[in-house]
């Protein structure tokens, strides 16, 4: 077994975080104030990412991608998410679905994608179904070899600099009674397309200048030849192409987490009181031996299940695992911190407040703490017929 | 034209490097080591020369233990060709440094040498200086500047005075100032590149050199606490002070 990382992640790693700290770090206060990331201070972003050949590194070579592997991606992903989600989703990561793309679809929507030319975002939550993504009201009814699509999806993130959305709609039902599914199918849908309109979401806690928006559909017509997949097969689709992100979070997390100790450290190193420094008393220092045992734990499991996808192993329990871990982590990590700091760690002057805000989206997007614990659970119990 | 770029491993700049308990150097033990930023400045002059067109081949050189295999390959993914590491446990000063790297360049006949004008660990600035002095070459140092001409290369000298130019006729050596360029992040592509890009080893002895140091380092000590200041009340206070108890004038 090695821990160790080759000498291509180790630069990786290193570029990485050179680049997030030197170049958008600095650009963080602006965001946090403004609640706005300015579109051309994306696209300068955009292009310095491109110019490193670092776009896209999720997508495979063979579509112009950096084609990293899991480990790699995962380590990539774990320095992008020491900074705010604002200011690296401009480092973007195409959705992997893209990759179920036809020829016709490739050169119109994932090609761009991957050359920075067209942004992509994902929608499958609606106003009444969150966990339950299969009990969507948004439907599709055909008419001819067109798709009529009416209802609402919200909470998409950044659907509002999207050039496109991957969305999933019913599309009919299959079976009756209690067997009764509805068949979903995951449609490319343009701006602009008459009938869809991307509209302002909420005001969120987490994710200061990082937005989500509401998307309606309003008999919006959509040929045939917009269905990314087979009708019907939406879910295949997602689990074949997106199981291997879901890591994503995590990742970040593990991130976040270590800045948010280094700076905690610091200052238990310096901060004097009763005559000492406060990381003199057990009562601070046990406090950073938790963290700091707990970060290293969620990096581990992260980094294990990329390593599971990397070598072709079932992941599915073991990415549950490090998403659930590495959330309830962060959320502990960056509040632990805080205390740390006492009164000052509240203040907007440190970044520890907006660390702590942001850390509480993570345990409810890309699926619950509960809904990961449903997955390790069912992961557990299914096969002894339970 | 080749270019020969050393590249030297260091304690990272944004580290707070503490002495070791004996007072025998600074702790290197589970510290983060990066390439000495005017050495990175360095491959990123050589790079650019070679984008140019003026340098047709970059050959990184580091001098020591077998992780500043690191430091090389980190010289591959900014662009570098290849490798030479001269691998050895003796604690490498200047002038063995600028021995060794005089014999590497009776060996590989590079048109231009460019080193960082010293080094953050140990501050020496006195590599380069030597080294032209060993080879006979011309010599630019602390240069914020480079360019090409008739064969031959002007250098903007950042002095304390000023800024100097001087002409040079090639082979030189060439040791960046901190102006001269801010080195580029290395790219995907390039880091993917790097393991392919082919490092040498050497030892001292396969160029004749015995690096055994010749200075003797007594003590390292932490620099003293500054103490608090005192408020004078009037400039003729100062001045007395100045004379009577700092002794300057
Ligand atoms: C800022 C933000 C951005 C988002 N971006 C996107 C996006 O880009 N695209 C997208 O499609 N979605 C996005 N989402 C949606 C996100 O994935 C959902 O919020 C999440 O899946 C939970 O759904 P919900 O909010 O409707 O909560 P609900 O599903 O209503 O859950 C409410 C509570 O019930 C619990 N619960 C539900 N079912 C169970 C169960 N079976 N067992 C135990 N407990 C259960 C949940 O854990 C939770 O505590 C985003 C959400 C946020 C907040």
């Amino acid at each position: 077994m090695d821990f160790g990382l080759t000498e291509e992640q180790e630069l990786v790693v290193r570029t990485v975080r050179d680049f997030v700290e030197r170049e958008l770090y600095p650009l963080e206060a602006q965001v946090e104030r403004t609640g706005e990331l300015p579109r051309e201070l994306g696209r300068e972003i955009q292009d310095k990412v491109l110019a490193l050949g670092f776009y896209a590194p999720n997508i495979p070579a063979e579509f112009g991608g950096g084609g990293l592997d899991a480990v790699t991606f995962a380590l990539l992903e774990r320095e992008l998410g020491r900074t705010s989600m604002a200011l690296n989703h401009w480092w973007f990561r195409p959705s992997n679905i893209l990759c179920a793309a036809n020829a016709e679809q490739r050169d119109r929507y994932l090609l761009p994608c991957v050359r920075g030319e067209r942004i992509d975002a994902l929608a499958m939550t609606e106003p009444d179904a969150g966990s339950d993504v299969r009990g969507m009201k948004c439907f599709a009814r055909r008419d001819g070899d067109d798709w009529i699509v009416n209802g609402t999806k919200h909470f998409i993130s950044h659907a509002d600099v999207a050039d496109f959305v991957i969305v999933f709609i019913a599309t009919g039902e299959e079976g009756s009674g209690k067997q009764s599914r509805k068949r979903i199918t995951c449609f490319l849908v343009d701006r602009g397309t008459p009938g869809f309109e991307i509209r302002k979401g909420y005001n969120s806690v987490s994710h200061k200048g990082y937005h989500n928006c509401i998307l309606s559909f309003d008999d919006c017509r959509l040929p045939s030849s917009q269905i990314l997949g087979e009708e019907g097969l939406g879910f295949e689709v997602a689990n074949t192409w997106l199981y291997a992100t879901r890591i994503t979070v995590a990742t970040m997390c593990v991130g976040r987490a270590r800045r948010a100790f280094d700076i905690a450290l610091n200052y238990a190193a310096q901060r004097k009181q009763f005559g000492q420094q406060i990381g003199k008393f057990q009562g601070v220092s046990f406090k950073l031996a938790d963290m700091i045992t707990s970060i290293d734990a969620a990096d581990l499991l992260t980094l294990s299940a990329a390593w599971r996808l990397d070598k072709g192993l079932p992941a599915n329990r073991e990415i549950a695992q490090a998403k659930l871990f590495a959330s309830e982590m962060l959320a502990r990590v960056t509040d632990e911190a805080i205390q740390i700091h006492g009164g000052m760690g509240l203040m907007d002057d440190l970044p520890l407040e907006r660390f702590w805000r942001d850390a509480r989206v993570e345990r409810i997007w890309d699926g619950t703490s509960e809904i990961q614990r449903h997955i390790i659970s069912r992961d557990l119990l299914r096969p002894l017929g339970a | 034209m080749k270019i020969l770029v050393p590249v030297k491993r260091v304690v990272d700049y944004n580290v707070k490097v503490r002495v070791k308990s004996d007072g025998t150097g600074v702790e290197t033990n589970g510290v983060k080591m990066s390439m000495n930023p005017f050495d990175e400045i360095a491959v990123e002059e050589a790079v650019r020369l070679k984008e140019k067109g003026i340098a047709t081949e970059i050959v990184a050189v580091s001098l020591g233990i077998p992780a500043c295999a690191e430091t090389i390959r980190t010289a591959l993914a900014m662009g570098a060709d290849r490798g030479i590491l001269v691998e050895t446990d003796v604690e490498l000063q200047p002038l063995a440094v600028a021995k060794l790297l005089a014999a590497i360049a009776a060996k590989e006949q590079p048109g231009l040498m460019i080193l960082g004008k010293q080094a953050i660990d140990d501050d020496m600035s006195a590599t380069g200086q030597m080294l032209a002095a060993f080879l006979g070459w011309p010599q630019g140092t602390f240069a914020s500047q480079l360019t090409f001409a008739d064969g031959g290369i002007t250098v903007k000298r950042e002095v304390d005075g000023g800024m100097e130019t001087v002409a040079l006729s090639l082979p030189a050596v060439i040791t960046t100032d901190l102006r001269l360029n801010e080195p580029r992040y290395a790219s995907l592509p390039n880091i993917m590149k790097a393991r392919k890009k082919p490092i040498e080893t050497l030892k001292p002895a396969d160029l004749g050199v015995d690096p055994t140091p010749r200075l003797k380092v007594l003590k390292v000590v932490e620099p003293a606490k500054r103490k608090a200041g005192v408020k004078v009340a009037d400039v003729a206070e100062l001045v007395m002070k100045l004379r009577t108890e700092a002794k300057v004038i």
